[in-house]
């Protein structure tokens, strides 16, 4: 709420800065997003790859890992299914080919996550400046692979085959209609519920959130640290793969240089403010999939710019919000919590980059 | 290959690395203080686009200076009072302010300037030979006022760090904040300090970066923070060390210029910008030259 007030209060600022009346931009916003459902698909069409990529940076966070790099994650893998979509869209059924498709682009992006979970837990490179470095690399290699590789001159992939197409979510909610909402929403909306409960359930996501709580104490009770960051890598960069499925099989049917661009970095808004349940993160997803949408709706009036400094704001006041009253849990803020003291951290003995970042658990205290 | 070592390649190595050095110096600052600061590369952009603003509207380049090392003092300081004072946690800090100064840079050039991408031209400071290439080239980048700026800035931080009260306060904040504070040290103050020298440090790249381009451009720092970042680590938080790796990466990026006109019309010229990346990431991952981590870093002390 204190977040939503200082939120509005902040919009109102910036509307009245470039001399518009608040009330008028808001309504033109309103209108452009839940006003109509037109808006209210498009809504949801920008809160998918948030929704991931949420989840991607969420699931690293757990185990006290800022994966970065989901940027070039989700780029690269979204080009393997441009690459790959037109001939196998093309030969298989839609049960094959979306299939086929997607675990190309989720492979893909978790092998980067690989790359760098490998580096931050076995040579001591940490994970923001590798995900960083990889996200500079990406972005010079996919110009090269669409001109050199693919021979294409547009900068995009050719129209990918039909069998890979998912089908819009206008199928079944005939008001969609003309939105870009696809299946893929409800399918990253099931897929975010699925890694909450492997999280919570399963043993490998128990031991990755205690190496997120401390990672002290699990090298000495015998988890191996290592391995488990490698994991929670792998895994968010396998999230971050799936949002191809929204934006290339769901939306354009093919891929074109800058798809998506820009969800990995507000996927660690959406990460911040949602982190305290599967819930908070679709409202939080959603939440920022209106500010996105809102943003283009008045662009005419105010840039759309104006909504990313929302998202800063929107950021910092949930932040000193958990901070201050210590209930969230999240940035456990606390001094001396004994999580990292001295220089215990076996795992990460003379790696020394940010290394000695707290680990921000999100475990809830009970 | 003698037009990749020559004269142009020195001036354009110093060109390009006096950015970088200066974000690194003041990485150095932040960290040796105890404050994660991953938010450089939000201060090179606030403090380009405040530089470009000013000299624009003032037609003096140093104004446009002074407000831009005026903005990055306040927005690094600001980092620190969040850090110290609300207790958000560094990191989250650092990406909300780099992503504030992205956002309000791009929004501000459309309410100035009615321009999503760039700014228009200002003159900046207009010092040494004119030609575009060889000694005067190298002559000019060298006594361009913002370098020799960031020239004494970067050789002063050592020297204020390893022999003045202030670096030994800053030093001890960072290394044992607890012990700090029993000395009677305001840990949260100092390190507020620190990084607002910090930010007048950093924002030296950020109006050299403009000034260089003679204008603003949306997202200019182009990663130039991050990379800063990866210096300070090398350096094992060493301002000296940091500011030679930083000309080393200037090096390649230069000789990367360079070898891109040799190979025009091959595609692979598109791949050699890989290169500063591929290199910072390969020498990172062997731990060349790698030092400790202060100890206290991202620890508040324990009452």
């Amino acid at each position: 709420m204190f977040a939503a007030a200082g939120a509005l209060l902040v919009f109102n600022l910036v509307v009245a800065a470039f001399g518009y009346a608040p009330r008028d931009t808001l309504g033109a916003a309103f209108a452009g997003t839940w006003g109509t459902a037109y808006g209210t698909g498009q809504v949801l069409f920008k809160a998918t790859p948030l929704l991931l990529t949420g989840l991607a940076f969420h699931v690293a966070l757990r185990c006290g890992l800022f994966n970065i790099g989901t940027e070039g994650q989700l780029a690269l893998g979204a080009l393997v299914a441009g690459w790959l979509g037109p001939s196998v869209g093309a030969a298989f059924p839609p049960l094959l080919a979306v299939p086929l498709v997607v675990g190309a682009s989720v492979t893909t992006a978790a092998a980067l996550g690989a790359l760098a979970g490998f580096m931050r837990a076995r040579l001591g490179v940490h994970e923001i400046i590798s995900g960083i470095m990889l996200n500079r690399c990406v972005d010079v290699f996919l110009p090269w692979v669409l001109v050199v590789g693919l021979g294409a001159t547009a900068l995009r992939t050719d129209d990918i085959g039909a069998g890979a197409r998912l089908p819009g979510l206008e199928v079944w909610v005939p008001a969609f209609s003309g939105s870009a909402v696809s299946v893929a929403f409800p399918g990253a909306v099931v897929v975010t519920g699925v890694v909450y409960l492997w999280l919570e359930r399963s043993v490998a996501g128990r031991e990755m959130r205690w190496v997120g709580l401390s990672p002290t104490a699990c090298g000495s009770q015998g988890v191996d640290v290592a391995r488990r960051r490698i994991q929670a890598m792998v895994l968010s960069g396998g999230l971050a793969g799936l949002v191809c499925a929204g934006t290339v099989l769901g939306y354009k049917g093919y891929y074109e240089l800058g798809l998506g661009a820009g969800a990995g970095f507000s996927g660690i808004a959406v990460a911040m403010v949602g982190r305290s349940g599967p819930v908070a993160l679709v409202l939080a997803a959603l939440a920022f999939g209106t500010l996105a949408q809102a943003g283009l709706s008045i662009n005419a009036q105010v840039p759309k710019e104006a909504m990313s400094v929302l998202e800063a704001v929107v950021i910092l006041l949930v932040a000193a919000a958990a901070g201050v009253t210590g209930g969230d849990g999240a940035t456990r803020a606390t001094p001396g919590d004994g999580a990292e003291k001295g220089d215990g951290d076996g795992a990460e003995s003379g790696a020394a980059p940010l290394a000695r970042t707290r680990p921000v658990p999100s475990e809830r205290v009970p | 290959m003698s037009e990749i070592l020559s004269l142009t390649t020195v001036a354009e190595t110093w060109r390009i690395a006096v950015p970088y050095a200066c974000a690194a110096v003041g990485g150095v600052w932040a960290e040796r203080s105890g404050v994660i600061q991953i938010g450089l590369e939000g201060v090179l952009l606030s403090s380009a686009f405040a530089s470009v603003a000013v000299a624009h509207a003032t037609g003096s380049a140093p104004a446009g200076l002074f407000a831009g090392i005026g903005v990055g003092v306040i927005q690094s300081a600001f980092h620190g009072w969040l850090v110290e004072r609300t207790k958000i946690d560094a990191v989250v800090s650092g990406i909300a302010l780099n992503l504030l100064a992205y956002a309000a840079t791009r929004m501000a050039l459309r309410a100035l300037y009615d321009s999503s991408s760039n700014s228009p031209s200002i003159g900046g400071f207009e010092v040494g030979p004119r030609g575009a290439e060889g000694w005067q080239l190298l002559l000019r980048a060298l006594f361009d006022p913002v370098a020799v700026l960031a020239l004494i800035a970067v050789v002063a931080s050592p020297w204020l760090l390893q022999r003045t009260r202030l670096g030994l306060r800053v030093r001890a904040c960072g290394e044992h904040p607890t012990a700090a504070q029993a000395a009677g040290l305001d840990v949260a103050r100092t390190r507020i300090v620190a990084l607002a020298v910090s930010g007048a440090v950093c924002a030296l790249g950020g109006v050299h970066l403009a000034f260089d381009q003679h204008r603003f451009e949306a997202g200019m720092s182009g990663g130039r923070g991050f990379i800063a970042l990866a210096a300070v680590v090398l350096s094992g938080w060493r301002a000296g060390r940091a500011a030679v790796a930083c000309l080393a990466f200037g090096l390649l990026e230069a000789l990367q210029i360079g070898l891109q006109s040799l190979f025009r019309a091959s595609p692979a010229a598109t791949l050699v910008q890989l290169l500063p990346y591929v290199a910072t990431l390969l020498v990172l991952a062997l731990g060349i030259g790698r030092g400790a981590a202060p100890a206290g870093i991202g620890r508040a002390p324990e009452t």
